[in-house]
């Protein structure tokens, strides 16, 4: 819209406004980091000299076992998107590329996911991990959420664009259909996995109400979890501590975030064009 | 390959998901239908089929009608808002804006972190006479307010937290159609002598409609499916004012353990989903085609 000249005024009242909005969104941030790294007497006492301290990242890490969170939550993540990438994949070859009958009875049926999510399901599903006896592991947290009815469909999309010549000149080298899909399907879908790969990590590493359900040891606990459990507990409620517990527990993803900026924003629009 | 080789093939390939699917998403599906004509079998009695005795009991359920009430309130307090919110961020860092990179990420920082950490930073924000929002309201000359201790102002401070956290989430949409749409269209608008403002009206926002019918489904699904910060912030309290259907349902089926009954209560957060899923049919699918 820059065919449009825009009188002086109304581009600073728009620039105004758009800054004190983005000021106000950072609000809760920078008033969490400002509790974090000061002593609890200044938590609420903006003096511009304050001394600046760790103590209270040290007492939260002291307090709770978060680096056993951490792993938990690594593993998980990487357990969730190593199965994903597997189903996903060689479900959504055999809808782009194959035709069988049951073929769209079948893609509806994994389309239900949607809006039927595993998040909503947590009743049933607790049920069924009592029964499989599996109950309070971290690959309980992950199973239901392993066949992504999202990642095949947004996979299925990209696998239709690639060219037919691509794959049937694979077949005439005498490739295999599993062949082909590792040698022309995979690599060209790259993007695509990335900004799936990137959408998947970051839900997972989020996700609260079912871990919070299923889970019941430190030993399984992702971090999310183990943040609840840390600040619920009473603390003497030092917000401090608590702050500080909160960014560390946001911090790696947070990090990623501002070192992959581009790619997570990427990421998600491609996510969401669906 | 011949054509039964190439059946078996796909299905073999389709075999690990559609296994965990099934596992997971339809078998819970119906099962839990199923177990909501059943009673919630205790120690010395097993489950008995009691037809619609649960269904009979949720209809006559204060709490449960509240908390739908609670939702649905929720749902249009945080909905309208937040798409509103989010397309005048979009065309905000869409236009060459002082530190435009610089607002894009302020706005879209909440999306990537956990809720459950966001209610945490959220819950000291609003903490009665020590938090950041008490200390401005003072200074304003305001008296004290517990916000999330008072009935009737728990929710909507619940939704505040809600509309921050999406509005970046969903910025992101209408900046991706932005940034698609030709810029010739605006030049010849603005030959035409139309006014920004009536292009905006005629032009632009009708060429988003796509991507809102996009962003309302799933805000609508978030609505219903995010109570993370309810377990932090409130615990549904107080008296139930901010007591949302999810929320309900966990609190029913792993705090009192009544399973039967929140098969039930779920029973009814599936029919809900299913019409959305209808209406996403019928009013999104229709215009997009994928093939």
């Amino acid at each position: 819209m820059n065919a449009y000249a825009i009188s002086p005024l109304a581009r600073g009242l728009e620039t105004f406004g758009a800054w004190a909005l983005g000021l106000l969104w950072l609000l809760p941030l920078a008033y969490a980091c400002w509790t974090a790294f000061h002593p609890s007497a200044y938590s609420t006492n903006f003096t511009l000299t304050a001394p600046l301290t760790l103590a209270n990242f040290v007492k939260a890490w002291q307090a709770a076992p978060f680096a056993r969170y951490f792993v938990n939550t690594v593993i998980l993540v990487t357990m969730v998107l190593a199965a994903q990438l597997v189903l996903v994949t060689l479900a959504a070859y055999a809808f782009a590329r194959f035709d069988f009958p049951g073929r769209n009875v079948a893609f509806a049926l994994v389309l239900v996911q949607l809006m039927v999510m595993p998040d909503v399901l947590i009743v049933e599903n607790y049920r069924t991990m009592t029964q499989l006896g599996i109950k309070d592991t971290i690959l309980s947290i992950g199973l239901p959420y392993m066949a992504s009815a999202f990642g095949i469909f947004l996979l299925r999309q990209t696998f239709k664009t690639v060219p037919r010549e691509l794959d049937e000149a694979a077949r005439v080298e005498g490739c295999s259909p599993l062949q082909t899909l590792w040698k022309v399907y995979v690599p060209l879908a790259k993007p695509t996995y990335i900004a799936y790969a990137l959408v998947s990590i970051s839900y997972h590493w989020n996700n609260f109400l079912w871990p919070l359900i299923i889970t019941n040891s430190v030993e399984s606990r992702p971090v999310t979890v183990g943040l609840q459990v840390f600040s619920a507990t009473d603390q003497g409620i030092d917000w401090s501590i608590i702050s500080a517990a909160t960014l560390m527990t946001t911090g790696p993803l947070l990090i990623a975030f501002l070192l992959f900026q581009r790619q997570f924003v990427q990421s998600f629009i491609r996510a969401g064009i669906r | 390959m011949t054509r039964t080789r190439e059946w078996v093939y796909a299905w073999l390939l389709l075999l690990p998901a559609a296994t965990l699917l099934a596992l997971f998403t339809h078998y819970p599906a119906i099962a839990n239908l199923w177990h909501s004509f059943l009673s919630t079998p205790k120690a010395a009695r097993p489950a008995k089929f009691i037809g619609l005795e649960n269904y009979h009991a949720l209809v006559d359920d204060p709490i449960f009608w509240q908390a739908l009430t609670n939702n649905l309130w929720y749902a249009l307090g945080t909905i309208p808002l937040s798409i509103g919110i989010a397309l005048a961020m979009a065309l905000w860092v869409n236009r060459r804006l002082p530190g435009r990179g610089f607002l894009r990420l302020a706005y879209f920082t909440p999306t990537v972190l956990p809720m459950i950490a966001v209610a945490n930073i959220w819950l000291f924000f609003y903490t009665p006479g020590y938090g950041l929002l008490e200390q401005i309201t003072h200074a304003l000359g305001f008296g004290s307010h517990n916000w999330l201790g008072s009935p009737s102002t728990a929710l909507p401070a619940l939704m505040v937290v809600t509309i921050w956290k999406e509005s970046g989430f969903f910025m992101i949409f209408y900046l991706a159609a932005l940034q698609s749409m030709s810029p010739h269209l605006a030049e010849a608008a603005a030959i035409e002598g139309a006014s920004r403002a009536y292009f905006f009206r005629r032009v632009t926002f009708p060429l988003l409609m796509p991507t809102t019918l996009f962003v309302l489904v799933n805000a609508v699904i978030n609505a219903f499916r995010l109570v993370d910060h309810i377990v932090v912030m409130t615990r549904g309290g107080p008296d139930n004012a901010t007591s949302l259907l999810l929320y309900y349902i966990y609190e029913i089926g792993f705090r009192f353990w009544d399973s039967s009954y929140a098969a039930a209560l779920t029973m009814v957060l599936l029919v809900l989903l299913g019409a959305v899923a209808l209406f996403q049919f019928f009013f999104l699918e229709r215009r997009t085609h994928y093939q």
